[in-house]
Parts: C-alpha cells; structure tokens; sequence
C-alpha cells in the first residue's frame, strides 16, 4: 500500500462524473478529486468543496496597491521633492486617484494570480497520476475520479469496489 | 417552460394556443455535433501540424515590414525628435495618434475577454484568446510612440518612480503620467489574464506531447524526419509542461481557476474602462476647444471597442477560412461582432454630432470655431474620411445579408479601422493646427519617418501574431467545451434542455 498513490475510474459523461462526484463526497472520502479537460458546471458542490479563497489573495493585492499608490505620491511629490507646477497641490486625493486606481488593480491581479497557484499548490511539475497513459487521455474526452490512497478511508479493495459500485470503468490504480 | 404552464389559468393557457408564439432555437455555439476529442484535436492540432507554407510566406512579409519600424525608430534616435514632423504649433502628431489607435485596438480583447465574461456571453469562449493576444500585441505597437516620443529614449525609465542621481521623481499631476501607470497596468495584466487562461491549454499541449513520446509512433519518409517529429515533442513536453505548471485538470484546480478567472473579469472591466479614460484625459484636461470636452471619456471607450472588434474580426475571419473553423466561429459569433460594431459606431457617430451640437449651445466662440473648421478647415478630408468609414460604414450591419457576406464583413472591418485612425488624427491635429491666435497657426505633414514607424507597426503586430497562432493554442479549449451540451452536468438531450439554473 506504500508504493500506491492513488485508484482511478473513468465515468463515460458529464452527468455520471457529477453523480459519481456527490457519491464519493457522501461516502465520506476527503483525498480525492475529479479531473476533465473543463470546468464542469457545480462541480465544487458535487465535490463538498467550499468557496474558494483566492478572492482573499486579490484583496490583500488590491490593498497593498492602494496604499502604495498613495504613499509614493505623497511622499515624492508632497514631502521628498515638492515642486510647484501650475499652482496644484502638492497632495490632495483627487489628482493621483488614477495612479492609486491603477496599482489597485495592478497589484490585485498579481494577488489573484499568485492566490491562484497558492489555493491549487502550483507550481507542482510532478505528480504520480502524470505517469498513467489513462490520465493523460483526461487532455482528450476522459473524466476521471482519482481517490488518494493517503485518504483515511481508503482500502485498495473496498475502495476499488466503491468506484464500480458508483459506475466506474476502466479502474486502475497508480503507483507513487 | 413546465413551470410556467403550470402556473397558468386556463384562460391564459387558451390564450397562448390560440397565439402560438414561435418557438426561437438558441444557435449552437458548436456546430456539427462536434465531440470533446474533436475541440482537442483541432485546436492543438493548429499547433501540432508542420508549419505551414503560407506561414512562412507572412512571417518574411511582417518582418519585412517590421524592419520599417526598426529603420525610423533608428533614425530618430541618431538624429532626435525633430526628424518627426512636428513643429510649433503642432508639437503633437502621428506619435499620439499611432499611440491612440492602437492603444484603443487592443480594447476589444479586453471587452471579450472581460466584460462579456462578466455579462455570461457564451459565445465569446472561441474568440477570446486571439482577441486577447491581439490587445497584448496592440499595446506593445503602442507603447513604442510614446517611450520613443520621450526624445532621449534612455531616458525612459524616468517615467517610472524609481530613484535616479537628479533626486527629482516623476511629476504626478500630468495625466501623461496617469498614463504611463494606466497603460503599464493594463499591458501587465493583460499579459497576466492571458497566460492565467492558457495553463490548463498548455496543460493539454504537454499531455498530448507526452502520449506521443510514449506511444514512439512517428510517422515520416525518413529517419530524420521522425527524429525531428519526435524532438520536437520533446520540446513541447518542457516548453508548454515548464508553462502550465504542472497543472492536472482536477476539479479542486478548475474551482480556483474559475474563481481567479471571475476575479480578473472584474479586475479588468473597470480597467480597460479606466485606460481610455486616462488617454482621453491627455486631451480633455488641457483648455484647447475641441480637447476640452467631458464627453471624451465615453466617448473614447466606445471608439475604442469599435475600433477594437473591427480588429478582431480583420484578424478571425482569415483565420477562420484557414484553419477550418467554421464549426467554432459560426455565423452567431460574426453576428454577435458585427452588432457590437454597429452599437459602439452608433455611440461614435453620436459622440461627433453631439460634440457639433454643444459647440453651438455652448456659446464659446472658439469651440465653435474648431469645429467648423473641423469639418470644413483645412483638413475636411481627413474629417470626412472618418465620419463616413465610422458613422456610415457600421449602419451596414443592421442588415442579415451584409452580415452573412463574410468577404463584405471583413472589407468593412478593416475600414471602421481607417475610420478611427482619422478620427484620433483629426481631433490631435485640428485643435492643434488652429488655436486661439491665427498668427501661428500652422499645417501639418508627417514625414518619411513617421510613415515608416508606423507602417512598420503593422509588421511588428503580425510578427507577435503569427507566432502566437503557431505556438500557443488559438482559443481556450476548456471553455469551449463548457458551453457545448455535452459538457453540461444536467443532461444535454436538446428536447430536456431549458432546465435553467
């Protein structure tokens, strides 16, 4: 059991892969997951996942970019070098509303992206399911449900027999 | 629509048997009843296949042109600004009008890949990814104007609020400098969108790559061929496998993804919106009449996306007839563009004869002025070379055959295009030309430098495009697949299909 990662079964349509998916979520499963070559519609409920977190990530981004936008026009134009042109303020919060606007954004998109690969643990070049010729056909038409053998409920027999139970086909399993 | 019969009195019931409204089918966003393997299968193989004759045949005709850019940008660093044809008192020209138009090119992707997402519009999954290269590769034309407009190039970096031995910092209340920060913003993230929706494509590159090299099957005349076959799959599998980051298509990814992607949507609509804006205040905020209007935001941003999906359609429409993708960009998507052009052209040709109307109820002379002289001044050609290709050519579109008429549809892109890059030249330039003391007004004329920078742009922008059609998949293949009925969790029989959620 050491040396297996994980038990695979392949579901031949969208309805079956999300059906399979609220089973394995009410088997009590938690280290598993589905993979298709699409976002399927609903897929996080089906799966008992929760809302995702990489909002949080363009929050902080976003924040971190506003005062910035704020500081450096403060600091170089008010305190560090003032210069008078045309009779304008030094400081004021209207006229660098679109340097602060823009970092804003700048530095929230960073934040969703870096969120992003954060929440899915990315960068990850390897993994043991890449070494199956039946996960790689996910790219194609495959739907996949891969159960992790680290996953507390899981047994190489019964958890074989779950995954033809839920209408599972062509399961294999992967070793680590 | 059992709900609704059910909630019926019978009275009504009756009432709609009687009518028997028609029943309007959704057009399909894939037609032909295409498979999964089938969207896989032709948008990498685009990228799979030997790269084709015509391919090479453009990419020395872009480079070519290309070089002209490189010849005048050449020629002005070594001798300086003045071999522009600016002078006083147009100390504007070509440079911010090039800047501007392509500037406003790129809006379209945005909108595509932003907006739309937002407004659920299924069909903008196919053409989105080109759209979205287009704007990146429309900024990079634009930038050049401005940072080469500088004068002393090296001396760009002035722009961005670093630390430089003078101890001065950039000057913050010039909208020319909201404009370094809206422009840098928007290509970085533009960039950033882009590539975010790419990884799971790129994903699917290396795992197809990867099955080649394990099944060894390479097919070729000669041994050398099939070395090179399988080489190259070896350089797809770290090329795209380095870049998709080890992405695995499992659900737990795709619900980040999708939340990121979401995120970005909205990140970028307020954006793209803010960019032209900033670019329109370059102008309204100075106290020329004919800039200093508060109309120019709006309308900019609608010029913009006008000018913008012209560009897309200049772009998908030949791609379309040559990769064979008549199944992916249907008529629905060429309708669906062609009508976005007619609704933005309608706000432009608004914008123009609204900005006549204040000119006269505002009762400022000069306003007046540099309107009529707009129109019939020394430069009404250049003003009648915009208001017909933009006011008059996007009308055409109401119309079910002209929209039908693909070669028809691509000649009127590629005007409404010409169309916007006299509109930037006759607001820059008029203003400019005739000012407030007729003593030093004056005429412009480009010279040989500026055409050849911006010819050459041109070449730069089909160079970026054909390498990204040859190495980077055309459009997103998850999204496709999520609108075809096959990718729907909830049954995707058309006759059970109305079950909405």
């Amino acid at each position: 059991m050491s040396n297996l990662h994980s038990i695979i079964a392949s579901f031949p349509d969208t309805p079956s892969l999300y059906h399979a998916a609220e089973k394995v979520r009410d088997a009590g499963y938690k280290k598993w997951d589905t993979y298709s070559s699409f976002p399927v519609h609903g897929m996080p409920a089906a799966q008992g996942q929760p809302r995702s977190k990489v909002p949080v990530f363009t929050f902080l981004g976003g924040i971190t970019g506003f005062t910035i936008g704020t500081l450096i026009v403060w600091y170089m134009g008010a305190y560090d070098y003032p210069l008078i042109v045309g009779g304008k303020p030094f400081f004021s919060p209207i006229f660098p509303f679109p340097i602060m606007y823009e970092l804003t954004i700048l530095l929230a998109a960073f934040g969703t992206l870096g969120g992003m690969f954060l929440t899915n643990l990315l960068p990850q070049h390897h993994n043991p399911l890449f070494e199956s010729d039946t996960f790689l056909e996910v790219a194609g038409d495959r739907l996949l449900i891969a159960i992790e053998s680290r996953d507390p409920k899981f047994d190489p027999a019964s958890t074989r027999q779950f995954l033809a139970e839920i209408g599972g086909t062509d399961i294999e399993e992967v070793s680590a | 629509m059992a709900t609704i019969s059910q909630e019926m009195d019978p009275a009504q019931a009756a009432l709609l048997d009687r009518v028997d409204p028609a029943v309007l089918e959704e057009q399909p966003l894939v037609t032909n009843n295409r498979d999964f393997n089938w969207v896989t299968n032709k948008i990498c193989g685009i990228v799979e296949a030997g790269t084709p004759t015509w391919w090479w045949v453009c990419m020395a005709v872009a480079l070519a042109t290309a070089a002209f850019t490189g010849m005048g940008l050449l020629w002005l660093v070594s001798s300086g600004v003045g071999v522009w044809g600016l002078a006083n008192p147009i100390n504007w020209g070509w440079a911010i009008v090039n800047f501007v138009f392509w500037i406003g090119i790129g809006h379209a992707g945005t909108l595509i890949s932003a907006v739309l997402c937002l407004l659920k519009q299924g069909w903008r999954t196919s053409i989105n990814r080109a759209a979205e290269a287009m704007t990146i590769f429309a900024v990079v034309c634009a930038g050049i104007f401005p940072l080469f407009h500088v004068g002393r190039v090296w001396f760009a970096w002035w722009l961005f609020p670093i630390p430089n031995a003078n101890g001065i910092w950039p000057q913050f209340r010039s909208p020319l400098e909201w404009d370094v920060f809206a422009v840098s913003t928007y290509g970085t993230v533009s960039v950033l969108f882009w590539y975010m929706g790419m990884i799971p494509d790129l994903g699917t590159m290396r795992d197809r790559a990867v099955q080649r090299l394990k099944a060894g099957a390479y097919e070729g005349a000669t041994e050398y061929k099939r070395k090179f076959a399988e080489g190259f799959d070896v350089f797809r599998k770290y090329f795209y496998g380095i870049f998709a980051m080890g992405w695995r298509n499992a659900g737990n990814h795709w619900r980040n993804y999708e939340m990121a992607y979401l995120v970005l949507a909205g990140l970028s609509t307020p954006l793209v919106l803010s960019v032209h804006t900033i670019v329109s205040f370059d102008f309204a905020v100075s106290v020329l009449p004919g800039w200093h209007t508060t109309i120019f935001p709006p309308y900019f941003v609608a010029g913009a996306i006008f000018s913008g999906f012209g560009m897309v359609m200049t772009l998908m429409l030949p791609l379309r007839a040559i990769f064979g993708l008549h199944d992916l960009i249907t008529q629905r998507h060429i309708d669906n563009m062609a009508k976005i052009c007619l609704g933005t052209g309608s706000i432009v040709g608004y914008a123009y004869i609204m900005e006549f109307f204040i000119a006269w109820y505002g009762a400022n002379p000069y306003e007046s002025f540099a309107f009529i002289n707009r129109a019939f001044g020394q430069y009404w050609w250049a003003y009648i070379m915009m208001f017909s290709c933009n006011v008059f050519t996007p009308q055409l579109f109401w119309f079910k055959k002209v929209r039908e008429n693909w070669a028809l549809v691509w000649v009127m892109s590629i005007l409404i295009n010409v169309g916007m890059w006299f509109e930037r030249f006759v607001i820059t330039v008029t203003s400019l030309a005739n000012d407030f003391l007729p003593s030093s007004w004056g005429y412009y004329s480009p010279t040989i430098v500026d055409i050849f920078t911006f010819f050459g742009t041109f070449g730069l922008f089909s160079v970026l495009f054909l390498l990204f059609i040859r190495f980077a998949p055309l459009m997103p293949i998850g999204e496709v697949k999520y609108v075809m009925p096959q990718g729907d969790p909830h049954g995707h029989h058309a006759a059970e299909k109305g079950g909405h959620h």
